[in-house]
C-alpha cells in the first residue's frame, strides 16, 4: 500500500522551474532515499511533501490524505528533521522535548523522552542547555524529536551530516531497524551515497527539478552502467549524462 | 482548537523566560525605568501644571505600558522562534496557526500582567498614586489597550513572517509609531485638526480620552469605551486576516523553512 502518493507535483517561482512534474510513490516500511545535486528541488520537494510550501501544480497525498486539505491529521503521523532546522537553544533537552512530545499529544511525555534519550545515547545531557550540545548532538536531539509521536513516516533531510561515522553509523542501523520493526516508512534526503547506497530500499534520482531515474540502487547503477551510485552521481551532476544533456 | 497544544507553546515560552534572567528582567526594566524618570517629572510639574496632572501622566505611562506589554508578548515571543530557528519545528507540528496566536496571545497576558502589577505598585509607593483611581472603567480600559497591542502585534509578527528578521525592528517600534496620535499624554484637541480623525480612528485615544474624562467627573466614559471595542474589533480581525494572508504568502514562496536564516 502506497503511504506516499506524488502525482505532476510542479513547483515554479517567478519563472523559475524547481520541481517539474514530479510523480512517484512509496510503500509502507519502504526506506526511500532522494538524491540529487544542490538546487536538484530536494528540499522543495519535501518542504511541499510536509506542506511548509504551497505546489503550483500536482498532488500530494500522504497516509491516503491531502496534504492540502487534511495537514492536521497527516502531521500527527508523520515526523521531520533537517539539519538546517534547530531548537530553542535556551531549553534543556527535556523541555525541548516536552514541548514537542505535547505538540504531538503524547500522554506519557516522560517515559517517551527518557526511552529516546537513551536510544540516541544522550541521556546524560538531559538536563544540559540545548546551546552547549555539539552539532552532533543537536542532530540526535532533532532525531529524538522526529521519533516522538512513533510517526509511520519519517522524513530526514541529511540526517547524519554532522555526525561523525561512527555516531552516523550507528543511526543508520538504529533507523533500519525502527523501520523494520514498526514498519515505519523512512524518506531522507543525503549526500552520502555509500549511505544511500546501503540503506535505502529505493532511490528517486532528481535532477533540475526532474525525476531522472527511481529504482533500486542496483538499478540506477546498471542503468547508468556505473560501478557505484557515487559515480552516477558525478556523472550526472557534472553533466556527462546524454539523458540529462537531451 | 486543541488546549494541549496551546500550553505546550506557553510552557515552551516559560521555560525560556524561568532560564533567562535578562528575559525576566526586561518585562520590568524599561516600565519601571518610565515610571521612575516621568514620575520625578510630573512630581515637579505637578506645582505648575494642571492640578490632576499626576494622576493623568501616570495612569497614561501605565495604561499605554499595557499596550505596548501586549504587542510585544506577541511580536517578541515569535521573534524567538525566528531566532531559534524552530518555525519549521512548529509547522511540520499539528499545530494549527491558531493555537500558536493563542499561545503568544496568553504569553503577553501574563507579561503585561507582571509588568502591569509592578509598576502599580511602585507608582502607588512612590508617587502615592494608585491606578484605581479609574475605578471600574480601569478593566475596560486594560482589556481595550491588550487588544489593541495584540492587533499591533499580529501585524508585526505577520511582517516578521513575510519579510524575516529584516522586519524585526518593527516588534520594538510599530507601537510608538501610533502613539503620537493615540493622545496618550494630551487631549485630542491638542493635535491639528487633520490629524484629529486619525487619532479619533484609534482605539487607544478613545481609552486616553476616557482615562482623563474619569479622573475629572469620576463617570465612566461608556461611548468612548464602546468606540474602542469597535474599533479594536475591525482592527484584531484585520490583524489576524493579514497573518494568515501573509502565512499562505510564505507557503507559496517557501520561505518558512529559511525563516531565522535571513
Amino acid at each position: 500500500m502506497a503511504v506516499i502518493d506524488i502525482a505532476h507535483l510542479t513547483k515554479q517561482f517567478d519563472g523559475f522551474t524547481a520541481v517539474n512534474d514530479v510523480s512517484f510513490s512509496v510503500e509502507a516500511g519502504e526506506i526511500f532515499g532522494l538524491l540529487g545535486p544542490n538546487g536538484a528541488g530536494k528540499t522543495t520537494l519535501i518542504q511541499m511533501m510536509l506542506g511548509l510550501m504551497t505546489p503550483t501544480t500536482g498532488t500530494v497525498a500522504i497516509l491516503g490524505m491531502d496534504i492540502a486539505r487534511d495537514a492536521e491529521a497527516i502531521l500527527s503521523r508523520v515526523n521531520f528533521s533537517s539539519t538546517y532546522v534547530s531548537m530553542p537553544t535556551s531549553l534543556t533537552l527535556t523541555e525541548n522535548l516536552t514541548t514537542f512530545a505535547r505538540l504531538y499529544g503524547i500522554r506519557k511525555p516522560a517515559a517517551q523522552i527518557a526511552r529516546l534519550l537513551a536510544l540516541f545515547e544522550i541521556e546524560s545531557l538531559a538536563n544540559a542547555l540545548t546551546r552547549n550540545l555539539s552539532s552532533g548532538q543537536l542532530t540526535r536531539l532533532s532525531l529524538a524529536k522526529a521519533l516522538l509521536n512513533d510517526p509511520e513516516i519519517l522524513f530526514l533531510d541529511e540526517p547524519t551530516a554532522s555526525l561523525d561515522p561512527d555516531i552516523a553509523d550507528k543511526t543508520r542501523v538504529l533507523l533500519q531497524s525502527i523501520c523494520r520493526e514498526h514498519r515505519m516508512t523512512l524518506f531522507y534526503t543525503s549526500h552520502n551515497m555509500q549511505e544511500m547506497e546501503a540503506i535505502s530500499d529505493r532511490i528517486l534520482f532528481l535532477h533540475q527539478g526532474r525525476v531522472l531515474a527511481c529504482g533500486t540502487p542496483a538499478e540506477i547503477v546498471r542503468r547508468y552502467r556505473e560501478s557505484d551510485l557515487e559515480k552516477v552521481f558525478l556523472k550526472v551532476a557534472r553533466g556527462n549524462d546524454p539523458e540529462v544533456a537531451a | 482548537m486543541r488546549f494541549d497544544r496551546v500550553f505546550a507553546l506557553i510552557c515552551r515560552h516559560l521555560y525560556l523566560y524561568r532560564r533567562s534572567p535578562p528575559r525576566l528582567a526586561e518585562i520590568f526594566f524599561w516600565p519601571l525605568l518610565d515610571l521612575i524618570v516621568w514620575g520625578f517629572v510630573t512630581l515637579y510639574l505637578r506645582n505648575y501644571a494642571l492640578p490632576q496632572f499626576i494622576s493623568f501622566f501616570l495612569g497614561a505611562l501605565i495604561l499605554w505600558d499595557i499596550l505596548f506589554r501586549a504587542q510585544q508578548g506577541i511580536s517578541v515571543s515569535f521573534l524567538e522562534e525566528v531566532w531559534a530557528r524552530n518555525l519549521p519545528n512548529l509547522f511540520v507540528s499539528p499545530m494549527r496557526p491558531s493555537e500558536l496566536l493563542a499561545a503568544l496571545m496568553t504569553i503577553s497576558v501574563v507579561k503585561l500582567l507582571l509588568a502591569g502589577v509592578v509598576s502599580g505598585l511602585v507608582a502607588w509607593w512612590a508617587y502615592s498614586f494608585n491606578l484605581w483611581v479609574l475605578g471600574l472603567s480601569l478593566v475596560p480600559f486594560v482589556l481595550n489597550l491588550m487588544v489593541m497591542g495584540w492587533a499591533i502585534g499580529i501585524v508585526t509578527m505577520a511582517t516578521i513572517l513575510r519579510f524575516g528578521q529584516e522586519a524585526e525592528m518593527m516588534a520594538w517600534g510599530l507601537a510608538f509609531l501610533v502613539q503620537p496620535v493615540s493622545a496618550v499624554f494630551y487631549p485630542v484637541s491638542v493635535l491639528p485638526g487633520w490629524l484629529q480623525p486619525i487619532a479619533l480612528a484609534m482605539p487607544s485615544t478613545h481609552v486616553f480620552e476616557g482615562m482623563r474624562h474619569v479622573i475629572e467627573t469620576r463617570q465612566i466614559p461608556l461611548d468612548h469605551l464602546w468606540i474602542a471595542a469597535g474599533l479594536n474589533a475591525i482592527y484584531v480581525t484585520l490583524a489576524i486576516a493579514l497573518f494568515y494572508r501573509n502565512l499562505r504568502v510564505v507557503r507559496e514562496k517557501g520561505l518558512l523553512i529559511r525563516s531565522g536564516s535571513q
